[in-house]
C-alpha cells in the first residue's frame, strides 16, 4: 500500500471522533496484519483492515470513508478475535460506517446502506423483519429487480420466505427505541 | 429442563426447518422450550451497522422480556445468539451504553440474563453422554464436515463459545451420533451472508463456494450446520455456483438438529427435512439402526 502524507496537514483527521465513537484506542496497533491476512473479504476490497488502521493513524479525513472495505466489511469478526492487542475493529468499521452516512460519503456498488434501511424499516413497523418487504424496498431502490428472480420459484415451492409479515406484540418498545436513537442523532446536530 | 426460547425472525421465513427440527428435539428430550412472548428483532447486521446504542437496545428488549419470565434464553441462530450477548457485554462492561439502552428501552437492565445456543444446551445442560443414550439410530459410515461460520464462535469474548479458531461442539455432537466427524479447515470461515440480498451477490457466491469446495476435498457428503444464515447460504447458492463455476456440488446442507432428530428417530417430516434445496434423501438413507 502506498499512503501519500500531505505536508503540513494539521488536526487530526478522523482518528480522534473514530475512537471515541468506537471506544477502541488505535494507537496500540503495530501492524501485524494479522486482521488482514484473515479478512474474509480484504481480497474483494480496495484496502485490508490494517491499512484502515494505518491511514486513520496517519491523519486520514473524510476522504477514507469512500473506502470500499467500510461496506464490503461482512462483520465476521475475525480481525477482532485474531488481534493480539484485542484490537475491536468491527466496532471501528460500525463507526467508520456511521460517520460515511451522516457526511455523505460515496455508496460503493451494492448499495449496503439502502439495504439496512429497509431491513430497519420492517423491524420498526412490525417489529421483526419481513424480508419480501425489505427485498422490495431494496430492489425497487437498486432497479435490480432481475438479480435471484431465477430461484424465486424454489424459494416459494420450499417456503423460504414468508408471503406475510409476522408481527411481533412488543412493537411499542421497538418503535420507542427506534424514536430515542432518532431524538438522540437529532440533539447531536 | 426449560428455557425461554428466542426464535429469531429466520424461524418464520428462511429457517422455518430449524425451528421445526429444534422444536421436535427438545420435546423428545424432554426440555421444555416457553417461547418468548412478544420477542422482536435483535438488530442483526443493519442493527450494528446503524447505531451502537440501536443495536444494543433491541436485542436488551428480548433480555429484559426474559428476565421476566426468570429463565435463561435458548438461541437457534448463529446471529440472534451473537447479537443477544453482545448487549449482555455493553451493558456489563460500559455504564454508559447501560444508561443509553435503558434510556432507549425506558427500563434498566443489569446484563445477566444468560443466553445459550441450544448446542450448549445439548452439550453442557442436557450432556453429550445423556444425548448417546437418547439416541436410537446412527451416522455411523456418514462423512460429516462441521461448518461454524463466524458468529457463534466470534468474538470470543463476547460468546465465550467453544474454542474461536478450532471449535469442537458440532463435531462432538456428530461423534455422538456416531458419524465421522472431518477435520477440515474452513470450519470458522465465514459465508459472507450479510451482504448476500444485496447486489454484491457474486462475491457471496465465491466464499460459499470455496467453503464447499473445501467441504467436499475433504470428503464430506453433507455440512451440518447451526446457523439459519449460512445454512440457507451455502444450500441455495449452489445453484449460483453451478451458474458462475460450473461446479456441481449437490452437497446436503442440514441442520445439525435434523442431523439429531434423525438420530432420536423422529418422523422426517418434523424435522423440515423437505424444505432443503439440495435434497438430503442420500443422508436420511445413511441412517442406520443403533449398533
Amino acid at each position: 500500500m502506498t499512503i501519500r502524507i500531505k505536508k503540513g496537514q494539521t488536526g487530526k483527521g478522523l482518528l480522534d471522533t473514530v475512537e471515541k465513537m468506537s471506544g477502541v484506542d488505535l494507537g496500540v496497533c503495530y501492524q501485524c496484519k494479522k486482521c488482514s491476512c484473515g479478512c474474509t473479504v480484504s481480497n474483494h476490497a480496495q484496502s485490508p483492515p490494517s491499512e484502515i488502521i494505518r491511514r486513520l493513524q496517519l491523519g486520514a479525513g473524510d476522504e477514507l470513508l469512500n473506502n470500499d472495505l467500510i461496506w464490503t466489511c461482512v462483520s465476521c469478526e475475525t480481525c477482532f478475535a485474531r488481534c493480539p492487542m484485542g484490537i475491536d475493529m468491527v466496532s471501528i468499521m460500525d463507526a467508520l460506517r456511521k460517520l460515511a452516512i451522516e457526511r455523505k460519503a460515496a455508496i460503493p456498488e451494492g448499495n449496503v446502506p439502502l439495504f439496512n434501511k429497509a431491513f430497519l424499516k420492517t423491524v420498526n413497523i412490525f417489529g421483526r423483519t419481513y424480508d419480501l418487504g425489505l427485498m422490495a424496498m431494496y430492489k425497487i431502490g437498486t432497479s435490480s429487480y432481475r438479480q435471484d428472480t431465477e430461484k424465486l420459484p424454489i424459494i416459494l415451492k420450499k417456503k423460504k420466505i414468508a408471503i406475510l409479515p409476522s408481527w411481533s406484540t412488543n412493537r411499542k418498545t421497538v418503535k420507542r427505541i427506534f424514536e430515542k436513537v432518532r431524538q438522540n442523532k437529532e440533539s447531536l446536530k | 429442563m426449560k428455557y425461554a426460547y428466542y426464535p429469531g425472525c429466520s424461524s418464520e421465513s428462511s429457517a422455518r426447518d430449524q425451528h421445526a427440527s429444534s422444536l421436535a428435539v427438545a420435546k423428545a428430550l424432554g426440555i421444555d422450550f416457553v417461547e418468548i412472548e412478544g420477542w422482536s428483532c435483535c438488530g442483526a447486521t443493519p442493527g450494528h451497522h446503524t447505531d451502537r446504542v440501536l443495536a444494543a437496545a433491541l436485542s436488551t428488549a428480548n433480555l429484559i422480556l426474559a428476565q421476566d419470565m426468570g429463565l435463561d434464553v435458548v438461541v437457534n441462530c448463529a446471529a440472534c445468539y451473537s447479537r443477544l450477548k453482545m448487549a449482555n457485554y455493553e451493558v456489563l462492561n460500559h455504564s454508559d451504553m447501560r444508561k443509553k439502552i435503558a434510556e432507549a428501552i425506558g427500563r434498566d437492565y443489569n446484563g445477566r440474563v444468560n443466553v445459550k445456543h441450544f448446542m450448549e444446551v445439548l452439550l453442557e445442560d442436557y450432556g453429550a453422554d445423556a444425548l448417546e443414550k437418547a439416541f436410537t439410530r446412527s451416522l455411523a459410515g456418514l462423512k460429516v464436515a462441521s461448518y461454524y461460520g463466524c458468529l457463534l464462535v466470534r468474538p470470543n469474548e463476547v460468546t465465550h463459545f467453544d474454542d474461536p479458531e478450532n471449535p469442537k461442539s458440532l463435531d462432538n455432537l456428530v461423534k455422538a451420533m456416531g458419524g465421522e466427524s472431518l477435520d477440515w479447515p474452513y470450519k470458522v470461515e465465514c459465508c459472507g451472508n450479510s451482504l448476500s440480498l444485496t447486489t454484491k451477490s457474486e462475491l457471496v457466491v465465491s466464499l460459499s463456494d470455496s467453503i464447499i469446495g473445501m467441504a467436499r476435498a475433504a470428503g464430506a457428503e453433507c455440512i451440518a450446520v447451526a446457523c439459519p444464515l449460512c445454512q440457507v447460504n451455502l444450500d441455495l447458492r449452489q445453484i449460483d455456483i453451478r451458474k458462475q463455476t460450473g461446479r456441481h456440488y449437490d452437497m446436503p446442507i442440514l441442520y445439525i438438529t435434523q442431523l439429531i432428530g434423525l438420530c432420536l428417530g423422529i418422523p422426517v417430516e418434523e424435522l423440515g427435512l423437505n424444505k432443503l434445496v439440495v435434497s438430503p434423501s442420500t443422508i436420511i438413507n445413511a441412517v442406520k439402526a443403533a449398533a
